[in-house]
Order: C-alpha cells, then structure tokens, then sequence
C-alpha cells in the first residue's frame, strides 16, 4: 500500500486517481498510524511550502517522514519541503537534502513557470523517461549533487533529486499524460 | 525550454459542450468527459471548461462533472463559471481542477484574487478577462455570457491587467471579444500591447480559425498559450496537426 499525505494540497484527488489508473492499491494518509504499513509515501504537495510544512507539524507527520525508511516520493512543494530552507516565506524545511528554495528572479521571465517542459534525467532507474513533465511553479531548486533530473528556465534547474529513499520531483507525474504515468510507474519499481 | 500551450476550451451548459458565436445561439457540440479524453490523447496541454449557465444564471457548477473529468484525464485543467468565493473555489479544487479562472467576480471584489492566490497559491488563480474595442479604446466588459447581461465595467483592460497580477493572479485569459467565434485570428495588437505589462503566463482567447493563426499569435505576441474552441470541436484542425505545423515553424510545442 502506498500512503498519500494528505497536507493540505489541493491535488491530492489527482494523485490518487493517477494511482488508481495505475491499478496501484494506495490509502491517504491524515494520522500518522496509518503509513505503518506502506511500502511507500507520497508527499503531493500543492500551495506554499509553509502551509505544507504547518500541516505536516500539525499531523505529526514531520519525524515519520525524517525517519522512513522505505521510498518517498515528494511532489512540487512536497519536493521543495525535503530543503533546508524556502524564500517563500522564509520557511524552515525538512532539511533532508542541502539547499535552498529560490524564487525565479529573471526580468524576462514570466511567473509562474507554467506549462510543459522538458526533463533530462540523468539516473538509470529513470533514463526512459526523458520528455515533457507539467510544472507549475514560481520557486526552485538549485541543481546540486543530488540533481538526478534537470529542466531549464531561466537558469538550469533541479526537476528530479534523490538522496537515499529520498525522490522529489518539481514537476507534477499526476498531471504529464503518459510520460507522468510513465515516471510513476519508474518510482515504484524501486520498491 | 518551456513549450507553448494549446488549450481547448469546452464550453459546458447543462452538462453539454456548447458553442455559440460571439456568445450567442448556443449549439451542442458535445459530451465534455469524451471530448476530454480525445483531446487529452491527441495531445492537448490543458483544458478549460467553462460553465455557461452557473456563471449567467448565479448558480454554482455542479461539482460531480469536476470529479469525472479528474478521473478520466491526466493533463491540467481549469473551471470557469459562478465561482464567487473562497470555499467555492475550494470546493471545485479538491474536486480535481488545477485551477480555478474568476472573471466578473474578480471584478466585483478585486479582494478576492488576493484571497485566492493567498489561500490556494498564484499557480491555481486565473483571471479571465472579457476585453472590447469600443473603436477608441481596449475596455473590459462584465456577465458576458448572455448579451442581456453583458456591461461595461468603465476600466481599461491594460490597467486592470495590471492589477490583477498585482493581486497575485498566476495567469491571465485575455479573451476578445470582437474576435470571439467569428475564426479570423486572434487580436495580434492587442494581445502584444498586453504581453508589455503582463509578467504572468497569457493565454490568448477568441478568434482561432487558421493554424496560421496560432503562429502569429504565438511569434508576435509572444503569449504562453492560445486557447480556442469551434475548430477543434468542428474538427477543423487536429491539435496533432497543429502540432506538426507549429513544430516545423520552429515553435517549441510538446509532441
């Protein structure tokens, strides 16, 4: 079973649907007690991280997830939160992998970065998945060791990072068609 | 590099696809979970419905339609039509939509697009924008959705562009009017002079006829996306064959 958290973010209905298309038997999560049995967590993460990070507090959710051993997939601000720091309100993170979340600052660029956009990976587990992803986003992550997946706009950023069981992703695999279902499919093979 | 955007927009009146021309004599074009499903496999970036009857009659959408099309396909979509608050606007997300376009509420109450963009995030927050070339100047008109309802707000389109964002919009739909439905290409000044000031995505509306037509848009006024309806829905042109066409005008679209 997987566990979806539920923090808050208003798509976790698409998550799930993209789960159950995938005929993936999930359960969302809003007690801690009920990720005991998961063979994987999904963090969905949608809105601001503070507002994630708050609800994560709220549900005691931040020790179970610092301490999971087994895969977790974070997405969008669910990603952002595995930091150690947001400027989107200067939000403390988790702190599971080093950096920060940057606003993109470019004059000519528009903000959000909205739309499809294309994602190298640079993993074995993922090498097929190189394509177009759906970002909707206005803060990234700088490209660092953990970088396993890079987009460009603007600057080069980071659309896939993993550090041990540790997946985040900038872009939304609920919402990119085949090549989403494609990328959800690959992470849960590393079960 | 981030690709542009072809968005078909569904124009949902009780539970049917309709189009009308500019915004009169509705006909039903269709079924709006089939047509989500075709568009979606032939490729389309997004999708936008638009609830004619909740937004002209003050009622809300039925929200079970939202959770149908969420189940049934994987690409972004937004809900338009007689979202008027905040918990309304919860209600259509947690039903599935990525994001919800305001227009004559955001105008009624320009506080609540900062609400919105505060509670739910600037990236779920659409401002539809209803322009009109009233032979001097480019004016943003109210409850267009029936000709009886149709007003003029009495303020420029580029000023409220600005406030709009201002106020934490995540994107912009400038629909015009003049062009809406009658297939002769999108208001290429207009949507330009727009592109100036909007720093947020543009999404271009009304006029869509010709695939020349969306490459003008997209090369001169240099908008993120173009949404149009009847030559989809007429099967005009296929999203796959526009596509195509764009690509080989050096336009980075997704494939």
């Amino acid at each position: 079973m997987i566990a979806v958290i539920d923090c808050g973010g208003a798509n976790l209905r698409s998550v799930s649907y993209a789960l159950e298309n995938l005929n993936i038997d999930y359960q969302i999560c809003k007690k801690k007690e009920q990720v005991i049995n998961s063979s994987a967590m999904i963090i969905p993460g949608v809105g601001a991280a503070k507002n994630v990070m708050n609800n994560l507090k709220k549900q005691n959710f931040i020790n179970i997830i610092k301490e999971y051993k087994k895969p977790v997939l974070g997405i969008c601000v669910g990603m952002q939160i595995f930091y150690e720091f947001s400027e989107e309100e200067d939000q403390k993170c988790l702190g599971l992998i080093p950096g920060k979340i940057k606003r993109f600052n470019k004059n000519n660029l528009t903000i959000p970065h909205m739309g499809w956009n294309e994602v190298i990976f640079n993993d074995d587990s993922f090498n097929e998945c190189n394509g177009y992803y759906y970002f909707a986003n206005s803060y990234y992550a700088d490209v660092n060791k953990f970088t396993v997946g890079k987009c460009s706009y603007g600057n080069t950023f980071s659309a896939f990072v993993r550090k041990d069981n540790f997946f985040g992703v900038q872009f939304h695999p609920e919402k990119s068609s085949k090549k989403g279902s494609k990328f959800l499919m690959q992470f849960l093979k590393q079960l | 590099m981030l690709t542009k955007r072809i968005i078909p927009c569904l124009d949902v009146k009780n539970g049917k696809v309709v189009k009308g021309v500019q915004f009169k004599n509705h006909r039903i074009v269709g079924d709006p979970i089939k047509l989500a499903a075709k568009y979606s496999e032939e490729n389309a970036d997004e999708l936008v419905f638009y609830d004619i009857y909740s937004s002209v009659e003050s009622k809300s959408v039925s929200l079970s339609w939202i959770n149908d099309i969420a189940q049934n396909i994987n690409i972004p979509f937004c809900v338009a039509g007689g979202i008027k608050n905040i918990k309304k606007a919860k209600e259509v997300l947690y039903m599935g939509a990525d994001k919800v376009s305001i227009n004559t509420p955001a105008i009624e109450n320009p506080e609540l697009i900062t609400e919105l963009a505060k509670t739910f995030g600037s990236q779920c927050v659409v401002i539809g924008i209803d322009s009109f070339f009233n032979q001097k100047n480019y004016v943003v008109h109210a409850k267009t959705g029936s000709t009886k309802s149709r007003y003029e707000v009495g303020k420029n389109t580029l000023d409220w562009v600005k406030e709009v964002q201002d106020r934490g919009a995540g994107e912009i739909v400038l629909n015009c009017m003049n062009r809406d439905g009658v297939k002769e290409g999108y208001d290429i000044d207009q949507l330009a002079m727009i592109r100036e000031v909007c720093k947020v995505p543009l999404i271009a509306s009304g006029g869509a006829g010709e695939k020349e037509h969306f490459k003008k848009v997209f090369k001169i006024s240099n908008v993120d996306g173009a949404l149009a309806a009847s030559v989809f829905h007429d099967n005009k042109i296929s999203i796959e064959e526009l596509k195509n066409y764009l690509k080989k005008q050096k336009i980075g679209v997704r494939k």
